[in-house]
Formats: C-alpha cells, structure tokens, sequence
C-alpha cells in the first residue's frame, strides 16, 4: 500500500502530540531533595494500618511530629496494601504519597532495584548517621537490596508460639515444647476429635493456616535461600527438605490435609475477634507479637501462655531465636517535598521516644536498639518473650530479591502442592522450584 | 473550451474534493481521535513494551523475543491461566446463554405475577459483584456454609466449591448464572417480538413444541444469541473481580503480614489471564511479560469473534 505523505503527516501529528501530552503528566522531581525543609509544607503519607486502635497509634505519632516539626503538616492516608503503593508509586503525581510504609519486607528488593523507593543514602551521609549503631544487622539488611538503602524498619514484628495455658493443663503438659519433635506429640496430645472434624485442634499447621507460611517454618532451620551467586539454594541446602518433610509429618499426624484444611475453613477472619486462636478452635498458634492486642481486646476466657517457636531437633542450643519482619518506610522518587518527608521518616524511625511511644501504642517491637532498652517501653512478661526473640543472634528473615516475594510464592506453591501429597519426588521437585526462582530472577534483572 | 477555464473547473474540482474530506475528517474526528487514544495507541504500545524490559519506572530496554519466550515457557502460571479463562469462556458462557434464553421462555409463558418474577430473576444482576461474590463464598463455605449443610443433612456428598481445584470454577459459574437477569431481558424482548403468525402457521401445520422452538423461535432470535455468545466471551476474557474476590476471601489470605496473596486459589484453578496481566505488570513490575499476556488476550477475542461471526448460520440455524 502506497504511504500517502499527508496521512503520514497526520499519523506523526497524533503521535507528537499524544506523547506531549503523556510527558506532560509526569514531573520532575530534581527538585525534591533541595526544597527548603524549613518552609510550611504539607507532606502525603501512606500506610497498611486499618484496626482502630493502630491506626489511632499512628495518628498519635504524627501528632507529635507535626508538634515538633509546626512547619510540616502530615496528610495520613492508611490502609494501603502493596499493589496501590506500587501504582501511585510508579504514577507519581500530586495526589501520592511523599513518604510511604508497606507490611512488606520482601518487596523492598523490588522497591530498591527498581527505584521505585528514592534511595536514602545522601539523607543519612547529610545527617551523619550510623546505621549500625541504630539499627540490629537483621533489620538493616531487610531494608535494602545490594547496597541500595531504599527504605529504614519503621518498628519490627517478632515470631512465636502463643499457647493455651488451660488446654495445656488438661492435656497434661507443662511447658511449652522446644523442638519440633516434642512440637508434634504435644500437638497431637492437645488434638480431640469430633467426628470428621475437631472439637479442638493443636495446632493447624496448614501453610494457609494464617501466619504458618513457609518462610515463618524456615526460621527456626538454619538456611540460606540463595547461594553466592544468586541462585536458589532450595535443592542444595537441607534445610528445606527437612522442613516440608517435617511439616508434612505435623499434617499427617493430625489427620491429613483434606481434614485439616476443612476445619480451617470454619476459622473466624485472622484480623478479627474470631480468630481460631481466640475461639479456642487451635490450642497453639504461630503468630507475631500483634496477637498480644488483638488477644486483650478479644477478652479471651483461657490463659495465654508465649514461648519461642520450636527448633530443629539438632539445634536446641539456637532455641530462642524466631522469624523477624516489620514494617518498612521510605520516601517516593518523585515527591517534591523530599527534605519535610527525610524529617518524618527521621522522626519515625530513629526518634527514640517516638519509636518507644508508637510501639507502645501499636503493640510492636522498637525498632532501634536504642528504643529496646528505653525505661519507657511497656514490658510485660509476654512481650518480652517476643523482645529477646527480637534480639536473638540467630533469629532471621526471608533474603531480597529482585521480584520482591515472587520466589516466595513460587517456594510456598510448591510446599503447598508437597502437604497436598502431589509431589511424589521431593528433591526433583525442590530442584525444579529452584530453577523455576533462577528463571523468574533473570526475567526481572 | 479554453485551457484556462479547463483548469479554473479542475482548481474548483479539488478545492470541493478538500472542502469535502476536510468537512468528512471533521464529522469523524470525534471518533478517529477516541479510536486513536483509547484503542490504537495503547494496541502499539502493547506491542512495542512486549518486546521491552519496562518496569514503569525506568526507561524501557529492547529485550527481543524475550519477553514471549518468558511467558510461553518459563511462565509455570500462564497456561493454567489460558485453560482457565478458555473454559469460563466456553462453559461459563454457555450456561450463562443457556440459563439466559429459558428463563426469558419462562417469564414469557408466565400469565399470573409476571411482573414480580421479572423483577426476582433480574435483580441478582443488580448486586455489585464484590458483595455477590462475598456471599457465594460464604453460602459456600465448606465448614461453615448453609448449602452444605443442607446437602449433609439429605445424604448428598457435599463438594468443598471454592477450595476444591475441581468445584472453583463450577462454582464461579453457578455465581455468574445467578446473575443472568440481563440476558433474561435482551431475551424476553427478542421472544416478545417473534411474530405470532409464525407459531399459528407452525401449530397447523401440527408441530411439536420443540420443533417450534428449533424452526420458529430461534432463527427468530439467531442475532440476539449472537450478541449475547460475543458480548459473554469478551466479558469472559475479561473475568476479573469475581475470581479474585471468591480466591481471597476462600484461602483466607487478606495481607497484612508475612502473607502475600496469589491469585488463583486453589491451585491456580481460578486463575484468568486478566489476572495475571495484573500480577505481571503491577506485582511484578514486569510490564514486558504483562504486555505479551495481554496481546494473547487480545489474539483470543478476535479468534473467537471471528469463528462466531463466520460460523454463524451453523451455531443457531439459518435465520438469515
């Protein structure tokens, strides 16, 4: 077909003016970082938490900023999850976020590698601070990916084992297990059966049984998930086979999988006051130092009793040590209010009572060692239990990579197809799952 | 005739034939410009991204056929994905047209309530799917749910709907038939309008009521089971909000800690190609991958279209 050159002009004009449009739409936020941090500002800051009493926490928080800081107003917009933080994050626009917090961790390879977060370093170099005087090494490492410091831990989540005190005592046992062998008998010995179902579980080990996630199991093995080159340890290191057989066992010995997983159907929401936990449906739950609110407000009818999660047969003298999350906060790339938004981040993650008031309110660990030891932090025996987890040297968190959690998905895929009894090969299908992460990474790099 | 006025004619001639385009591309502007914006540009930009690394932040880099070969090989989810939205496509919508036409038929032969029965079938299309969804998922719950209570109690096996790989995607399409109030009406206006003659001549000439039904009433309605197959397959390509809501709520995963939601629950068994455009482009920061999906969705609408727009006269009869 012949190209009519006045056609072709007309095509070129629509193009011209559709891309001047879209370039239009997008701002440049060189700016941002020089903007005066004294002026009177008004900065936009997103956050995950939507319970009351949170999201009262945080609103206490703020309010202390902005006392501190009568230049910049804060404009709090909660209950964010991931996928609208990425959206606004990638958008940009006067209507985002300037400074933005996520549940997360895994993602932040994700955040850091694609900018999507600003990287922090020239605040932290401006304002000389020592990271590894404010922060523990885990909590430092979960905040960046491969030197790229993108986000700072804006409180952090410790994992154990609540327990109910009462149904321990009537089934004859006094202490919390420390290894996962006595885990199971203990677990068996809590179960009673009723019918094809449970009058009361010991403890639903299900990888969908709220917070039993495989990467919650692999703490409690010492493990590696990537090797010095960047690829999947799953079929190398043992760890990971001795897990998934070993919570297949927990699945088997309560009463298979198809029966398990019905009886979690009739579970209350994970966020709610009919948590299994709360109800008394499951004796033992895996779970963070949050439950201890939730249980308070639920006004349970039975003693709690925490402990550290159980650990490898071969590796008591490490009993103590636990899962380690948090929240992460960081600053948007295109914000233009970069230097009032430094000061928020500052303010919240290395202020140390700011960090010990908004633990307290919230029900979280302080995230700066400071903050740890602070006279100020409500300690009671059970959180305590969660604040040496916290401090533990061989407590550990999932490794970054540069799809954000995508190898764990394709890792949890697995262990759930594995506790289903659809894998007949294990260390086959551990080196498949592996190659599959080798593949997923080299497509994002 | 002179030269001259010869060429005044022709000058005149083209300034009218501009006159006249001009006059015509600003009639279809209004058109050519949404047709430009919403549709050709973003079709090119599909296509030049899938061949792109782009993660929405950084600037795009050529990957070649990476991309493709990523999403057709490497990609463990895309082709449970496509058997997915191909069966939803297939039996969803059939059951949808099927369910559709017989209870227009029914509403049509009602004499007494008429009115009320109408606005019962209708009214499930009026339920934003969220809260549908919602419902179903509770209605269905296997531990808790009434449905299954009711079958345990009369004896029959009761099925685990949402969390059963194989009842997912049956019990999507039990959702989406509940809704099938807007087929009802196209339907029950096309049956209206069938002439009468045609059944009288048809009963004299001692018909059954089915042989009405195949030689009367359907090539009477052929164009309208034609709109209600192609408007259900692209409505099927893009399936979206019913499945993840049913997956979320049904594995119990909503966030908000260690956990991170996948699509598809159970085992990828709801999984639709709509869905995991998303999870590619806007999970994964993967807009290239993301960009190939959606092409493949884009390929299957026209194949399907195509197929029903040749295959017609055989699908519903000659009605022609």
């Amino acid at each position: 077909m012949p190209v009519h050159p006045r056609r072709a002009a007309v095509a070129l004009a629509v193009t011209a003016s559709t891309a001047l449009l879209a370039s239009a739409c997008t701002g440049s936020a060189a700016d941002g970082a020089s903007a005066d941090p004294d002026a009177k500002t008004t900065i936009t800051f997103w956050h995950g938490w939507s319970a009351p009493a949170e999201v009262k926490a945080i609103q206490d928080n703020v309010a202390r900023f902005e006392k501190a800081h009568p230049n910049i107003k804060v404009k709090v917009v909660g209950n964010i999850n991931d996928a609208k933080l990425s959206q606004a994050l990638r958008a940009g626009g006067s209507n985002g976020p300037d400074v933005a917090a996520s549940f997360t961790t895994s993602n932040v390879g994700k955040f850091c590698h694609s900018g999507a977060l600003a990287d922090l370093k020239p605040f932290l170099e401006k304002d000389k601070v020592d990271l590894d005087k404010t922060f523990s090494k885990v909590l430092q490492d979960y905040t960046q990916f491969e030197g790229r410091r993108c986000s700072l831990p804006l409180l952090s989540d410790a994992y154990g084992l609540y327990y109910n005190k009462d149904a321990f005592k009537a089934a004859g046992i006094t202490a919390p297990p420390k290894t996962w062998s006595e885990f199971r008998e203990v677990a068996k010995k809590l179960t009673k059966e009723k019918g094809d179902s449970y009058e009361q579980l010991g403890f639903m080990p299900n990888y969908l049984g709220y917070e039993t996630v495989p990467s919650h199991y692999m703490s409690q093995w010492d493990h590696t998930y990537f090797d010095e080159n960047g690829k999947s340890n799953l079929a190398e290191d043992p760890a990971f086979a001795e897990m998934l057989t070993y919570q297949k066992s927990l699945v088997d010995g309560l009463g298979g999988f198809a029966k398990l997983d019905k009886y979690r159907t009739t579970f209350g929401d994970e966020w709610g006051a009919k948590h299994p936990f709360h109800t008394g449906q499951v004796a033992m739950q895996l779970d963070g130092e949050w439950r201890l609110n939730f249980i308070k407000d639920a006004k349970v009818d039975f003693e709690v009793g925490v402990a550290p999660l159980p650990v490898a047969d071969d590796e008591v003298a490490e009993y103590g040590k636990g899962y380690l999350s948090g929240t992460i906060i960081g600053l948007a790339p295109q914000s233009r209010k970069q230097n009032a938004a430094w000061k928020l981040i500052k303010y919240m993650t290395m202020d140390t009572d700011a960090v010990v008031e908004f633990a307290n309110g919230i029900g979280n660990v302080p995230s700066t060692l400071e903050a740890l030891k602070s006279p100020k932090l409500k300690v009671d025996e059970h959180f305590k239990v969660f604040l040496d987890i916290a401090q533990h040297p061989e407590s550990s968190t999932s490794d970054g990579a540069v799809n954000g959690s995508t190898y764990q998905d394709t890792f949890q895929d697995f262990a759930q197809k594995y506790e289903k009894g659809q894998v007949k090969d294990l260390k086959k299908g551990l080196e498949e799952t592996a190659a599959q992460i080798d593949r997923d990474i080299a497509q994002a790099k | 005739m002179s030269s001259d006025s010869l060429e005044g004619r022709q000058a005149a001639l083209r300034s009218k034939r501009v006159r006249n385009t001009l006059r015509t591309a600003a009639f279809m502007s209004p058109w050519l410009i949404g047709f430009s914006v919403f549709f050709a540009y973003p079709l090119v930009s599909t296509v030049y991204f899938s061949f792109m690394k782009y993660d929405g932040l950084n600037p795009p880099t050529w990957r070649g056929l990476d991309n493709w070969t990523y999403v057709f090989s490497d990609l463990p989810k895309f082709w449970p994905a496509m058997q997915n939205t191909l069966w939803l496509a297939v039996v969803m919508v059939a059951c949808r047209v099927v369910f559709g036409l017989g209870t227009g038929l029914l509403i049509t032969k009602i004499k007494l309530g008429a009115g009320l029965f109408r606005t019962l079938f209708y009214l499930p299309y009026l339920a934003p799917p969220v809260a549908a969804t919602l419902a179903f998922v509770f209605l269905l719950n296997p531990g808790t749910g009434p449905v299954n209570s009711l079958l345990e109690a009369v004896g029959i096996p009761a099925p685990s709907w949402f969390n059963d790989t194989a009842w997912a995607k049956p019990a999507l399409t039990v959702l989406a038939v509940w809704g099938v109030g807007d087929l009802m009406v196209i339907f029950m206006a096309a049956l209206l309008d069938v002439p009468k003659e045609q059944y009288e001549a048809a009963e004299l000439d001692g018909t059954s009521a089915w042989q009405r039904f195949r030689y009367v009433t359907l090539p009477n309605i052929s164009p309208i089971v034609l709109f209600a197959v192609v408007t259900g397959i692209i409505g099927a390509m893009q399936y979206y909000t019913q499945p993840i809501v049913a997956a979320k709520v049904a594995s119990g995963v909503m966030g908000g800690s260690g956990q991170t939601f996948e699509p598809g629950y159970p085992d990828d068994s709801t999984l639709t190609l709509p869905q995991l455009v998303y999870d590619l482009g806007f999970g994964r920061f993967d807009y290239g991958a993301a960009c190939v999906v959606a092409l493949v969705l884009f390929a299957l609408s026209m194949a399907f279209t195509a197929l029903l727009m040749r295959r017609r006269g055989g699908l519903i009869g000659s009605g022609d």
